[in-house]
């Protein structure tokens, strides 16, 4: 099969530029420069996230108590199911896509465009998907205290089970108020504060007597250590410093701060590659749609996306099993 | 190589493909499985690392194989190029994981020791 470029009449002329490297299209080999140039700065950064939960290998947060949302269930513990869903969807995508290429080596245009046109709903189901994930992430669902020195303590019930901070805090009247613009000095005002005040939390914990702290250390058996009630309310009185709700880059209620930036950092990064890679779908859909294949009797350029859409499956596989399994 | 021949002559790789798709499936369910079940004679640990872990990035190895080598069509290409994008990869990465998991260690034996207090 030709390029995509005109013929430059230096065919089977191998000192003219007739001969092909390594029996691949120029458009092809270029294709899987990118590709090994673009998996070594994913490991770049998944080694970099090996390397922060190798320091933090006694205190990273656990997956499954991450991520536990399942959509329709709410407040159901569901670990896994979703992300599994995802992957599902991302290895069907491939699946349409890897079809399409097939179809294409036939010159069956109609084929080629009905799975081009699956491939692209798959990928946008996936980065829906995806910001639903980031969504539960950045809201959080229970809250957190972070200690004086970037800790995270967590409450549970005595049987074990994440009690939201909503569900005990107690109620200060009077206590801070949200500084706006208006009231300074010059144009200045203050990200959101927190629903409930570090004194509000430390009272309702005292007062609700059944209640315990979770530190993030864990334990020889994998899990994370339960304070006793004495050894809790003393830890929060004495540590406690800022109430958490949910992540961003500089606080999250799950654990360890790299935690949450790693998160945000790599499936950002992934989940742009998908949306890119949806981007350039949709374009050589048209293509295919407006007959420029057919006519040029070559699908090269399926193949060429094809490639770079498998790639960013064989990401996510990656990322699936760092973030999600390990 | 097949795509030197005329377009025409392609045959059509749907049985495979469809096979390849059923064993990356099953794969993750399996992963999926363990990953719930988190059988307790998996705890063991070999270098360092639970065998639940090991078997999760084996398993995880082998997808990213059937991927390349089927989906992305590497086992049609010529050696030169399979070998000039597989081992640089397969090196470079490694190297990379070896060097930044030692130094991960080193550090958190230095937080272990007490040099520096990070608890409070």
């Amino acid at each position: 099969m030709e390029t995509a470029v005109t013929k430059t009449g230096t065919e089977g002329k191998i000192w003219g530029g007739g001969n092909k490297p390594l029996s691949s299209s120029y458009g092809k080999l270029m294709m899987w420069f990118f590709i090994l140039s673009d998996a070594l700065t994913f490991s770049g950064f998944i080694a970099a996230y090996g390397f922060s939960r190798f320091k933090f290998i006694d205190s990273w947060p656990i997956a499954d108590q991450v991520f536990n949302h399942f959509p329709f269930l709410h407040g159901v513990d569901a670990p896994m199911y979703y992300v599994a869903f995802m992957t599902f969807v991302l290895i069907f995508s491939s699946v349409t896509m890897v079809l399409a290429v097939d179809a294409g080596h036939q010159l069956k245009k109609q084929k080629v465009a009905v799975y081009m046109f699956l491939t692209i709903i798959g990928g946008i189901i996936f980065v829906g998907s995806q910001v639903w994930e980031w969504k539960n992430f950045i809201k959080g669902e229970y809250g957190a205290v972070e200690t004086k020195g970037g800790q995270i303590l967590q409450f549970l019930d005595k049987d074990g089970h994440r009690v939201a901070l909503a569900d005990f805090a107690a109620s200060i009247p009077g206590s801070r108020v949200q500084h706006e613009s208006k009231n300074g000095i010059w144009f200045s005002s203050e990200g959101d504060l927190p629903s409930y005040s570090i004194e509000e939390i430390k009272k309702g914990f005292a007062e609700h007597k059944d209640l315990l702290v979770r530190t993030q250390v864990l334990t020889e058996d994998g899990q994370k250590t339960v304070l006793s009630r004495e050894a809790s309310l003393a830890k929060l009185n004495k540590d406690g410093k800022l109430v958490v709700e949910g992540a961003n880059l500089i606080h999250n209620e799950y654990g360890t701060r790299l935690f949450a930036n790693f998160f945000f950092f790599i499936t950002g990064f992934h989940g742009f590659h998908v949306f890119t890679g949806i981007i350039i779908n949709v374009i050589i859909f048209f293509n295919v749609i407006l007959g420029t294949y057919e006519r040029r009797k070559s699908y090269e350029m399926v193949e060429k996306v094809g490639l770079y859409w498998h790639f960013v499956d064989l990401v996510w596989v990656f990322v699936f099993t760092f973030f999600y399994l390990v | 190589m097949a795509h030197d021949t005329t377009a025409h002559q392609h045959e059509s790789h749907t049985g495979r493909i469809w096979k390849v798709f059923g064993i990356l499936s099953l794969v993750t369910i399996v992963e999926v499985f363990f990953g719930i079940w988190k059988p307790e004679f998996m705890d063991a640990r070999f270098l360092t690392m639970k065998l639940l872990n090991w078997f999760f990035i084996i398993l995880t190895l082998y997808k990213a194989y059937l991927i390349t080598w089927a989906f992305m069509h590497m086992e049609g290409e010529t050696k030169g190029l399979r070998r000039s994008v597989v081992w640089t990869g397969i090196f470079l990465i490694c190297y990379l994981i070896f060097i930044l998991l030692t130094e991960g260690d080193y550090i958190y034996e230095v937080f272990k020791g007490g040099y520096k207090s990070w608890d409070f």
